[in-house]
């Protein structure tokens, strides 16, 4: 033992540097992640919340018998270079729905192109000096100017940017929903019931509960195989359709409805069914009227939170053809629809740079709208939990 | 449309007979109460029996003609399928009124019944995963006999092109090879970019959560950490393809490399991201099952806390952090949306990430998004690949099962 105290101190001293070094280092990777995900938001937002303004041309439209041929004599000359190709082409169309307003004047907002607008919030454009200081000149006036941009909440997908809009993928959305959850929230619900009431502990169980795990795991896309394989190709299912795509993500869906819908059931205590049984309810019975109305919070707090999943879910829906051009919005279960995320996956294609700002737009009301399914499962969860 | 309108008065028929079984059911049993007959079971139980023994049969036969009709395309005239299915709707009303007597256990049958629709229900989650194995096998076998398992497995160029033309009716398919070692190298690269991301970071946080941070961090870090996961993948893939991407290309160009704008940095770097929430939550129960005991009798013997966690708590918590980064690999080679925006189409095989390289998931969303046969060899190849993707993910995942169990019955920990 020649270590003199020193020695040793020194080396303890090494030894709590080194101890709190690793504290540090993991303290950092939690920050890296925090880091990341600010990083992220942050770009996203800046990205996508210019797509909630588009710019706007205040001018005097002439409803006159030429412009039911063409949209273009309808309008300034010197405009028709600035108005966006879908307002001109909508004018032949709204006179020929309503003949009555030949003759008649209107002194209204219309689209520009997306050439002004991106000029207008100072990124990359192809304008030459002249038009631009000619559209300089008009936002001085107030002619032309940045308003929210209805159009995006209004109108179905187009090829032409300024007209783009959300509203066929959120409705294409919805409907798909409609068809996942009303095969996964009741399947799921009586699987899990089975496993966790009735079901006796025997191999064919464990085979169950071994397969639901693993189609937990399953990665997304086979899943999209076994729905174009199947659902498409087999059974005749229109492909591209909310009911094809929404049978698909029903069955990612329902591991995590079972899941979920197990652990509510086991967290009702034993002594709830005791009771019921003793005072001669059957089997069902104790689980239809007090098993299930006590686990229901935590059975639709989980299903919100795979609704959610689902809502996300874009490579199995791509498979099954859920990437077509939807311009009309339209509510059926059988025609081609597109969903949110696959809208996101074809403006991110699209060369145009205007939909770079489109694209980040949709993933901003995605974002929100899976932020607040997860946080109203949070509350709903926090409101109804019981400790036993 | 004739055998919709079918199926509109089917259910039509069928919800009025439920209706007409529930209330003669439950007439007939107050009746014989009244008279006197103690009875084992309520009316609404015996009204609710006639229901099912109404609508149940009915059902049965009804789906059993519509599988044949779709399936088997035995063309079965809507009308006779609609007679005969309510004629069994009616028998069954009949058999079910019939049934109301003293001595009959309405109450236990419909138990009986119940169980057996929630069994039924329970199959259905075996009969998907049969459903993708039976997809994927028959029609990557219809692939084999094209072209061959051997060249499969280890060719390396995969150059669909001929077989387009030769589905087209042009040439004839010779010249496409369908060699996956490329496919396979990309998608092995850019999962291990994700791992050498995720498992140090997601590790990381996980030992910062369990064993360090005071209960105000954890409560906010935790729920941070969850909406990492819960953003979705095709959100992660633009991020990758037009943010990150640049941010490389420009990195490597101040050290001197070239990157493509598709190199496999980037969509590796960005799924490490997404995979770090599945590694650091698993890891955190884990590291929070380990015993305490364990922990103070390691500070017990002058251990500094940093050497405890080192030497004891993680190599115990070991084998559940294994799992949890396995789950994420498997997550990582599944991953479809981030490698389809962010990485190439190109199949390359190299081991320089700042190339642009292809994956298996690319390549399976490339061959079934075309306007092809779907007999043509491209499209029954994206099967194949699906089936060694199945395959590995499988197996993965079924270790990473039996790690985990093994940590449970160590520490005797129930709720991991």
């Amino acid at each position: 033992m020649s270590q003199t105290f020193d020695d040793i101190s020194r080396q303890l001293g090494r030894r709590h540097r080194r101890s709190a070094r690793l504290k540090w280092i993991s303290m950092s990777a939690l920050g890296l992640a925090g880091l990341f995900l600010l990083w992220f938001f942050s770009d996203m937002l800046g990205k996508g919340l210019p797509a909630f303004q588009q710019a706007y041309i205040k001018t005097t439209i002439q409803y006159s018998q030429q412009a039911s041929q063409d949209g273009r004599k309808a309008i300034d000359q010197a405009l028709v270079p600035l108005v966006s190709r879908t307002e001109v082409r909508g004018i032949p169309r709204l006179l020929r729905n309503q003949p009555a307003r030949v003759g008649t004047q209107e002194f209204r907002w219309l689209l520009t192109k997306s050439e002004v607008d991106q000029y207008l919030k100072g990124h990359r454009h192809t304008l030459n000096a002249q038009e631009q200081a000619d559209i300089q000149r008009r936002v001085d006036s107030g002619q032309i100017a940045l308003r929210f941009n209805a159009a995006f909440f209004t109108q179905g997908d187009s090829r032409i940017a300024e007209s783009a809009g959300l509203l066929s993928a959120v409705v294409g959305t919805v409907m798909t929903m409609i068809v996942t959850l009303s095969i996964a929230f009741p399947i799921g619900v009586m699987t899990a019931i089975y496993l966790e009431e009735f079901a006796p502990d025997n191999w064919f169980t464990q085979i169950i509960e071994i397969n639901i795990n693993n189609l937990a795991a399953i990665p997304s896309i086979l899943f999209g195989l076994l729905g174009l394989a199947i659902f498409i190709n087999f059974f005749g299912v229109p492909r591209s359709s909310p009911l094809a795509g929404g049978m698909t993500l029903a069955l990612m869906t329902l591991p995590i409805i079972i899941i979920s819908t197990r652990t509510a059931l086991r967290s009702v205590p034993d002594s709830i069914r005791h009771a019921a049984f003793g005072v001669g309810c059957s089997q069902w019975q104790v689980v239809r009227d007090h098993v299930l109305p006590l686990a229901m919070p935590g059975i639709m707090t989980g299903s919100i939170i795979g609704l959610a999943q689902a809502m996300g879910e874009t490579a199995p829906l791509i498979i099954v053809g859920m990437v077509a051009f939807i311009p009309d919005v339209g509510a059926s279960f059988t025609n081609a629809a597109t969903v949110m995320p696959a809208q996101i996956f074809t403006w991110a294609g699209e060369p145009e740079k205007a939909f770079v700002e489109k694209t980040a737009g949709a993933i901003l009301v995605l974002l929100a709208v899976l932020i607040s399914l997860n946080a109203f499962a949070v509350v709903l969860r926090k409101k109804f939990e019981r400790r036993w | 449309m004739q055998s919709q309108s079918g199926f509109l008065i089917f259910c039509a028929a069928l919800v009025l007979l439920g209706l007409l079984a529930f209330f003669a059911g439950r007439y007939k049993a107050v009746r014989v109460r009244r008279a006197g007959a103690s009875m084992y079971a309520q009316p609404d139980q015996y009204a609710w029996f006639a229901v099912l023994s109404t609508a149940g049969p009915a059902i049965f036969v009804g789906a059993l003609g519509a599988f044949f009709l779709l399936l088997l395309d035995v063309s079965v005239p809507t009308f006779y399928w609609l007679a005969v299915s309510l004629a069994v709707a009616g028998a069954g009303l009949a058999l079910g009124i019939a049934q109301v007597r003293p001595a009959f256990h309405a109450r236990k049958a419909i138990e009986r019944v119940i169980r057996g629709i929630l069994a039924l229900a329970a199959l259905i989650s075996i009969a998907a995963t049969f459903g993708i194995l039976f997809s994927i096998i028959s029609e990557a076998l219809r692939f084999f006999q094209l072209h061959s398992l051997w060249a499969f497995l280890t060719g390396t160029t995969w150059s669909p092109g001929a077989s387009f033309l030769a589905s087209a009716g042009r040439g004839d398919g010779g010249g496409a090879e369908f060699g996956s070692v490329p496919l396979f190298a990309g998608t092995f690269m850019i999962t291990l970019i994700a791992m050498l991301v995720a498992v140090p970071i997601g590790l990381l946080s996980a030992i910062y959560m369990s064993e360090y941070a005071p209960g105000r961090v954890r409560t906010f870090a935790k729920p941070m950490l969850e909406v990492l996961a819960g953003i979705p993948t095709v959100v992660y893939g633009f991020f990758a393809a037009i943010t990150v991407a640049p941010v490389i290309v420009a990195m490597a160009g101040w050290v001197g490399l070239d990157a493509s704008y598709n190199n496999a940095v980037a969509p590796g770097v960005v799924m490490g991201i997404m995979i770090i929430p599945f590694i650091s939550s698993l890891s955190d129960d884990v590291i929070n099952a380990v015993p305490d005991s364990m922990r103070q009798g390691a500070l017990a013997l002058g251990m500094t806390r940093g050497e405890t966690i080192r030497d004891v708590v993680v190599p115990a918590a070991l084998p559940g952090i294994i799992s949890a980064s396995l789950l994420g690999m498997s997550r990582a080679l599944g991953e479809t949306m981030i490698v389809v925006m962010a990485a190439g189409m190109r199949p390359n095989l190299t081991a320089n990430p700042f190339e642009d390289m292809t994956t298996v998931t690319v390549r399976i969303v490339a061959a079934l998004t075309g306007d092809q046969a779907f007999a043509s060899a491209e499209t029954l190849s994206a099967f194949a690949l699906g089936l060694v993707l199945f395959v590995v993910t499988l197996s993965l995942n079924l270790v990473s099962v039996l790690m985990i169990r093994r940590f449970r019955e160590k520490y005797r920990v129930n709720n991991l």
